[in-house]
């Protein structure tokens, strides 16, 4: 258990104020054998180099500790001790299965070398892990060459990753081929400290509002833009509110003396 | 009152920005004071800024219009008057709560966000496949219903903003038997958060069927009272024929989906192409115009009221043969306790249930529990799950880091998307067009604005 005052309370639970005790069992299996450090997101620059789809990244979010969302005080429950890494899907190697190798196999043929780098495969879907540098030149090309042409952008958004360091933002793009009727996730990660990310708008004009949305939101830079304002907050509004950091603004409610604190104030039990 | 402004200040421009001519406030004052004023000037350009409080907007909808005259030169869209923040509130409440915040997005046609997060959730936590068969027909009998209710609010405002105000009456008292039916079923008219991950909040109640075969002969009866007021009415054909064109390249670049699309002859629906909920399994057809413009999108919607009701006799047909099956994912790890029965007061918790966990299993009790105030837990991961919405592609993009909340929810609203076409609908046309142009991208600024 942590003890109480090692930190600013939104920290107690983040991964990197606690190194790995020794010895200590641990309820995910799948992640025991390796070090449970959080690790960068895919727009690490040595993975860049490698080629299509290699180099791919784990993503452990954080680890978390104890059970019931206690972190402060002693340890009434008996489960402080227990940690569990809490990692998104990790890369996938060939083969993808059905049609994901198709694609893999035609993107590899023509986008630039090293733009991309990771395929995730989970729950039946693609996900390609893109290097924002060269996020433009893939989406034309997904755009143009006829055996994918993927000409419809159904939808960007963020993610915000506080955790992951060097790649806090993510911004995610659901592609979709209407000529072959088949959908693929592109995903693009930048640092906070620079969050700057090609804008798509020149090869899909419909990324327009959901860019300005992102923006609005998570405060991702969409360089090339040719309006990127805010869409949905006043446009003179402070911050960007569904990063994680920025708070919910609720309100204590009382109710006969009790005290009902605002819902991103309540335990969470994750 | 007259309110001219100095002359050299843009109450509306950064400050410090350049003015360019005269600026008036057409606010509160004689409209004939600023007509003279006008009449000086020479031209006739001036920035209308219509909505967000306007009758024909569809909610708060602002179009900050260029006009020359009654043509509209330019046309920009203003929206964010709605926004409430409902995906941020869904990162702090578990997922079961999260149907109750995205139902309200697009509240005309709320069952389509329920029924895609549900999708979405299910397929991260991989119980796609053990959702029961009758929670999946109920789902999309009560998607068919919606779909034309949907439709109807949108011809009938649609009619009542260009001057057809019976088909206005006629359309709310027609979706109105449909909201009975929903009232029936789910308990509530709009805002209906009744389908959960894993299944549906409650079986059917005893009278629905009875009650949805009512519903669908009504709509037999009085769907077609649309088509004879306004398929071949002259001043409605005037008024739509030829107004917001869009080609299927313009709809293909903008990302434009649902009848928008469907009204350039592509037949591109999702329950076809990429069926969800079993919609391979029921007959039907896609309906197509080719005439790209608000005529076609009319005709488009009257078909797909149609088609939807062809699919709700279908599932009425199954469902009258499934009583008695299982609404719910019999995990009960998953399954939150909402069994119903119907008191003296309405509405009352099932006494089975009650009597199960209060005095039978301790289990019971524990996962009630457990799953009433952590909610359970959904491996980490994404998952986008796009369904046909009455207004083209609705895709719930979920986040999950393995906790008991969504770490990220997003929807893909057709009606944002859709709206990007605006401009290019409306510009070089009159002023009149603009409406009838809005009118039939039918947006709902509660899904625009999340």
């Amino acid at each position: 258990m942590t003890p109480a005052g090692t930190g600013p309370e939104k920290d107690v639970r983040r991964a990197e104020e606690h190194a790995p005790v020794e010895g200590v069992e641990r309820e995910d299996t799948t992640a025991s054998d390796t070090d449970l450090e959080p690790a960068g997101g895919s727009a690490d620059v040595t993975a860049a180099e490698a080629g299509f789809g290699e180099g791919g990244r784990r993503r452990v979010l954080e680890v978390r500790r104890g059970m019931f969302g206690a972190a402060s005080g002693a340890d009434t429950s008996g489960y402080g001790r227990l940690q569990r890494a809490v990692e998104m899907p990790q890369p996938t190697s060939r083969p993808y299965g059905g049609w994901f190798d198709t694609v893999a196999d035609e993107m590899a043929a023509v986008v630039p070398s090293g733009s991309v780098t990771g395929v995730v495969v989970h729950r039946g879907e693609v996900t390609f892990e893109v290097a924002r540098e060269h996020l433009l030149a893939v989406a034309r090309v997904l755009r143009d060459t006829p055996t994918l042409r993927f000409e419809h952008c159904a939808s960007v958004s963020g993610v915000h990753f506080p955790t992951l360091e060097g790649a806090e933002l993510h911004v995610v793009y659901h592609l979709q081929s209407m000529t072959h009727n088949r959908r693929i996730r592109l995903e693009v990660s930048c640092p906070e400290s620079d969050p700057h990310v090609p804008s798509v708008v020149a090869v899909y004009p419909a990324a327009d509002w959901h860019e300005r949305e992102t923006w609005d939101m998570f405060g991702v830079v969409f360089d090339g833009h040719p309006a990127l304002t805010r869409v949905l907050m006043p446009d003179d509004w402070p911050g960007h509110p569904q990063r994680k950091d920025y708070p919910l603004g609720g309100i204590d409610i009382e109710y006969k003396g009790a005290v009902v604190a605002p819902p991103e104030t309540r335990r969470s039990y994750s | 009152m007259s309110t001219v402004q100095d002359q050299h200040v843009d109450p509306f421009g950064a400050a410090g920005e350049p003015v360019e001519g005269r600026v008036y406030t057409a606010s509160g004052q004689d409209w004939t004071d600023i007509a003279d004023r006008q009449a000086e000037r020479g031209d006739e350009r001036i920035v209308v800024n219509m909505g967000p409080q306007h009758p024909s907007t569809h909610g708060v909808l602002r179009l900050v219009l260029e006009m020359e005259g009654e043509s509209v030169l330019e046309a920009r869209c203003g929206i964010g008057y709605l926004h409430t923040g409902i995906e941020k509130n869904m990162e702090v409440r578990n997922w079961t709560q999260g149907v109750t915040f995205c139902t309200r997005m697009d509240y005309l046609a709320s069952l389509f966000q329920e029924v895609a997060y549900c999708l979405s959730v299910e397929r991260l936590l991989g119980i796609e496949d053990q959702v029961p068969e009758k929670a999946t027909v109920m789902r999309v009998l009560l998607m068919e219903l919606n779909r034309i209710s949907s439709h109807l609010v949108c011809i009938a405002t649609g009619g009542m903003e260009i001057g057809a105000l019976t088909v206005m009456t006629i359309g709310f008292r027609d979706r109105e038997m449909i909201l009975d039916a929903f009232e029936l079923i789910t308990g509530l008219r709009m805002n209906h958060a009744f389908i959960r991950p894993g299944g549906v909040a409650n079986d059917l109640p005893d009278n629905a069927i009875a009650k949805l075969r009512d519903t669908v002969a009504w709509l037999k009866k009085h769907l077609p009272e649309y088509a004879a007021f306004c398929n071949e009415n002259p001043i409605f054909k005037g008024r739509l024929e030829g107004v917001g064109h869009l080609d299927l390249t313009g709809c293909m670049a903008l990302g434009i989906t649902g009848p928008v699309l469907r009204s350039t002859g592509f037949d591109w629906d999702l329950r076809k192409k990429q069926p969800y909920c079993g919609y391979e399994t029921y007959d039907f057809e896609v309906a197509t115009w080719d005439t790209a413009d608000a005529y076609g999108r009319f005709r488009v919607r009257q078909e797909e009221m149609w088609q939807s009701l062809r699919i709700v006799e279908q599932c009425i047909d199954r469902l009258e043969g499934m009583v008695g099956e299982p609404v719910m994912v019999a995990d009960t790890k998953i399954a939150w306790p909402a069994q119903m029965s119907i008191g003296p007061d309405g509405m009352g918790n099932s006494h089975e249930h009650i009597k199960h966990i209060m005095g039978e299993s301790m289990e019971a009790l524990i996962h009630h529990f457990k799953l009433v105030t952590e909610g359970f837990r959904v491996p980490p991961g994404q998952a986008y799950v796009p369904v046909e919405h009455p207004r083209g592609e609705l895709g719930a993009h979920l986040v999950s880091d393995g906790g008991t909340r969504p770490y990220r929810a997003h929807f893909r609203d057709p009606s944002f998307s859709n709206l990007q076409a605006m401009p290019i609908m409306c510009e070089g046309a009159m002023i009149s067009d603009v409406v009838v142009a809005v009118a039939s991208l039918d947006p709902v600024m509660g899904g625009v604005d999340r």
